[in-house]
């Protein structure tokens, strides 16, 4: 992760906050502080992963980031050039080089479009391409390279399976050659036998043109498979981040480490084995974030009056990680706890 | 061994639809001892959840039609009176599904949804149910109980939903909780929360468990005996360590090396199942894996496989291939090779396992 690293996109100190209204004059009386000071880095080619549970806020920066949301503050900077702030008018060429695939399959296609339409709609859009047959033949080119039956080209999204459903939102999003894909649990609506035809399908596409993703998950597995670097988000920031190797080999955050230890392995003997650690309680809510360490209510390593009093920044810690704790796991620890992070 | 709790034999129901007869579940056989976890891994459509409502008598529709045998306790449930049905549903059986909101009444208040559930079964006064209440809540990990227990369901979060559920389940003592992806709309910690009670509670209360489900993870930490459906039936079964050892059925391994995992090298290939699972309207000839198994021969396509006995104690498989050709494509795959390098490094024979039936026999039962 050198200064050397060509970088694609750079968030600085991003929040967003939803204002709670109530009342007959709809008075803000609070906020749900989705999220609340994010930092980081996207560089040309790699494949970053957010990770973190339901309410993290990784599906908001998700968004932010696409501008599809207004940040309630914080720069956004694409290609050298800040983006936060930029109207929808400004927006719009930008939109031609960052585009999203969504979870579900079924509700993010157009049930009473053709697959041709769909697929060839971002060409009409953006005026790519207005000759019909043209387009027709563009639209088929991709089909192909998505692994979809050009022939298919007037069946409607109802007449395909999930996981072609998923190739048919691919081939929308590489339609006009985007630099950035944001992938939104892409595969988490999918069989298991299907998300793997998936996950190959945007590897080979990232190699072939070259494409930089935000992956964004819950599966553990799917993005230690899938990503070259991770960052880890709990109620609204961001509180490890790693390359690949370094996050699962040593987690220094309690957190991860809870995490990686929830994670069922399929092996029995293993799992017999495992000392699992279960983080107790829920999330707490994002309106009102605990003081100081956001963890610290659920953490098995908290330190009463420093972990509730100074909130850690996210800094170095051994093996080279960031990290954003005033006690991260030691390599002891690790063992004790995440039998799958043997390094 | 005395009797097992569950029995279920040659299993079939259809359902009559506009399109055809859908054939969900078409012979399946197991059994559950009590106390015990089964395992039932498959995907959408493989059948895993009618069989296990079935069980329930959930599936009793005008359209439906239900043949074979599901034993529990000594007693056919198929032949048992909807009447007879109510009083085993939620009393004897209970069942947890994946969708906790939905399985909630929105309007009650979650202890007299306990109330209730209890005194169907018991004939019991409300205060006496509602202690029973606050016990099971307390039971199941709910902070609190006595407040708790006249909360809303909205007032609970996705986990703790789950959590009342499974109390609302385990309140009459069932000798067998069926449970359908409990944990698949949950995150992480709160899957292994809710895991780790399933187990306390089985090893505690000596609940007989069935586990329905499509992460190979979840089981592999929950069942002591794994069942894996496909297009209706059971391609493969045996105890947890068998199956994630030494399986025998090419959709088992198709399946275990389709998923990332953790305890493998990062960079470690994901080996897709090509194709999707048949219809089960127009199931094809054969082997109904046919189609997408890479290790196909052309009798495969017209002999129809049946369960048994393979390498291993009670491990049972439903493959065409000659049980040395499997042992020995499992062993590449299991070294890494891929598909391919596989079905190139072991002559598969055109010859049909030991086992399988002669071609033109018809197949009655598994």
């Amino acid at each position: 992760m050198s200064a050397s690293q060509d970088t694609l996109l750079q968030v600085r100190d991003l929040y967003k906050h939803f204002p709670i209204r109530a009342g007959l004059l709809q008075r803000q009386v609070g906020a749900v502080k989705a999220v609340d000071g994010v930092d980081f880095d996207v560089y040309r080619g790699e494949t970053l992963g957010l990770v973190g549970e339901s309410g993290c806020g990784k599906s908001t920066t998700a968004r932010l980031v696409t501008r599809l949301l207004d940040p309630t503050g914080g720069s956004i900077t694409w290609e050298g050039r800040d983006i936060a702030t930029l109207s929808r008018k400004e927006l719009k060429p930008l939109r031609r080089e960052m585009q999203m695939i969504f979870q579900d399959p079924y509700s993010s296609l157009n049930p009473r479009k053709t697959v041709g339409t769909i697929i060839g709609e971002p060409f009409i859009i953006h005026g790519v391409e207005t000759d019909e047959r043209k387009r027709k033949r563009m639209v088929q080119e991709l089909m192909e390279q998505v692994g979809l039956n050009p022939e298919h080209y007037n069946r409607l999204p109802h007449q395909f399976s999930g996981g072609q459903r998923q190739r048919i939102g691919v081939a929308r999003a590489i339609a006009l050659k985007p630099k950035l894909i944001v992938a939104d649990e892409p595969v988490s609506a999918l069989d298991v036998s299907i998300q793997a035809q998936i996950l190959n399908l945007l590897r080979d596409l990232q190699k072939e043109l070259g494409l930089t993703i935000i992956f964004i998950a819950h599966d553990l597995s799917v993005v230690r498979h899938t990503c070259d670097r991770v960052a880890v988000m709990y109620l609204g920031r961001i509180v490890e981040q790693a390359t690949s190797d370094e996050l699962y080999a040593h987690p220094r955050h309690p957190y991860t480490g809870a995490l990686l230890s929830a994670v069922p392995v399929p092996d029995p003997r293993l799992s017999r084995d495992k000392h699992r650690q279960v983080l107790g309680g829920d999330v707490p809510s994002p309106t009102n974030p605990p003081s100081a360490c956001r963890f610290h209510t659920r953490c098995p390593k908290f330190v009463e009056g420093t972990c509730d009093v100074n909130d850690p920044p996210l800094e170095l810690k051994d093996g080279g990680n960031l990290a954003a704790c005033h006690f991260p796991l030691t390599d002891d620890e690790i063992a004790r706890r995440v039998p799958t992070a043997a390094a | 061994m005395a009797e097992p709790l569950l029995q279920v034999e040659d299993l079939r129901v259809h359902f009559e639809t506009e399109d055809g007869v859908v054939k969900a579940v078409d012979g399946v056989s197991y059994t559950v001892d009590a106390g015990k976890a089964l395992g039932i891994v498959g995907e959408s459509g493989s059948g895993k959840s009618v069989s296990s409502m079935t069980v329930m008598g959930l599936t009793r529709a005008s359209n439906a039609h239900i043949t074979g045998r599901i034993l529990f306790d000594g007693k056919d449930l198929l032949a048992a009176s909807d009447d007879e049905m109510r009083a085993v549903r939620g009393g004897q059986i209970a069942m947890i599904f994946q969708d906790p909101l939905s399985s909630l009444h929105p309007f009650y208040r979650v202890g007299d949804q306990l109330v209730e559930a209890r005194r169907v079964h018991h004939d019991e006064s409300k205060a006496q149910a509602r202690d029973r209440a606050i016990e099971m809540l307390s039971l199941v990990g709910i902070p609190d109980p006595r407040r708790r227990v006249d909360s809303y369901p909205h007032e609970f979060s996705g986990g703790m939903r789950q959590r009342v559920m499974t109390a609302m389940a385990l309140i009459n003592d069932p000798k067998l909780l069926i449970a359908d992806e409990p944990t698949t709309a949950l995150d992480v910690t709160v899957q292994a929360q809710i895991l780790e009670l399933i187990q306390k509670l089985q090893h505690e209360l000596d609940t007989a468990v069935v586990m329905i489900t499509h992460d190979l993870g979840v089981v592999a930490e929950v069942a002591e005996e794994i069942a894996v459906m496909y297009a209706g039936r059971i391609v493969e079964k045996g105890h947890a360590d068998t199956i994630f050892a030494e399986p025998e059925h090419p959709y088992t391994w198709g399946l275990l090396n389709s998923i990332p995992r953790l305890d493998t090298p990062r960079d470690q290939e994901l080996v897709p199942i090509p194709g999707r699972p048949p219809s089960l309207i127009t199931r094809p000839p054969g082997c109904s894996f046919a189609p997408r198994c890479p290790y196909v021969r052309e009798a495969h396509r017209r002999v129809d496989p049946v369960l048994a006995s393979a390498e291993g104690a009670d491990h049972t498989v439903a493959c065409l291939l000659p049980s040395q050709t499997r042992r020995a494509l499992w062993s590449r795959l299991r070294a890494g090779a891929s598909p391919e390098e596989a079905k190139e490094a072991v002559n598969i024979p055109e010859t049909l396992s030991e086992s399988a039936p002669k071609e033109g026999e018809e197949v009655t039962s598994a």
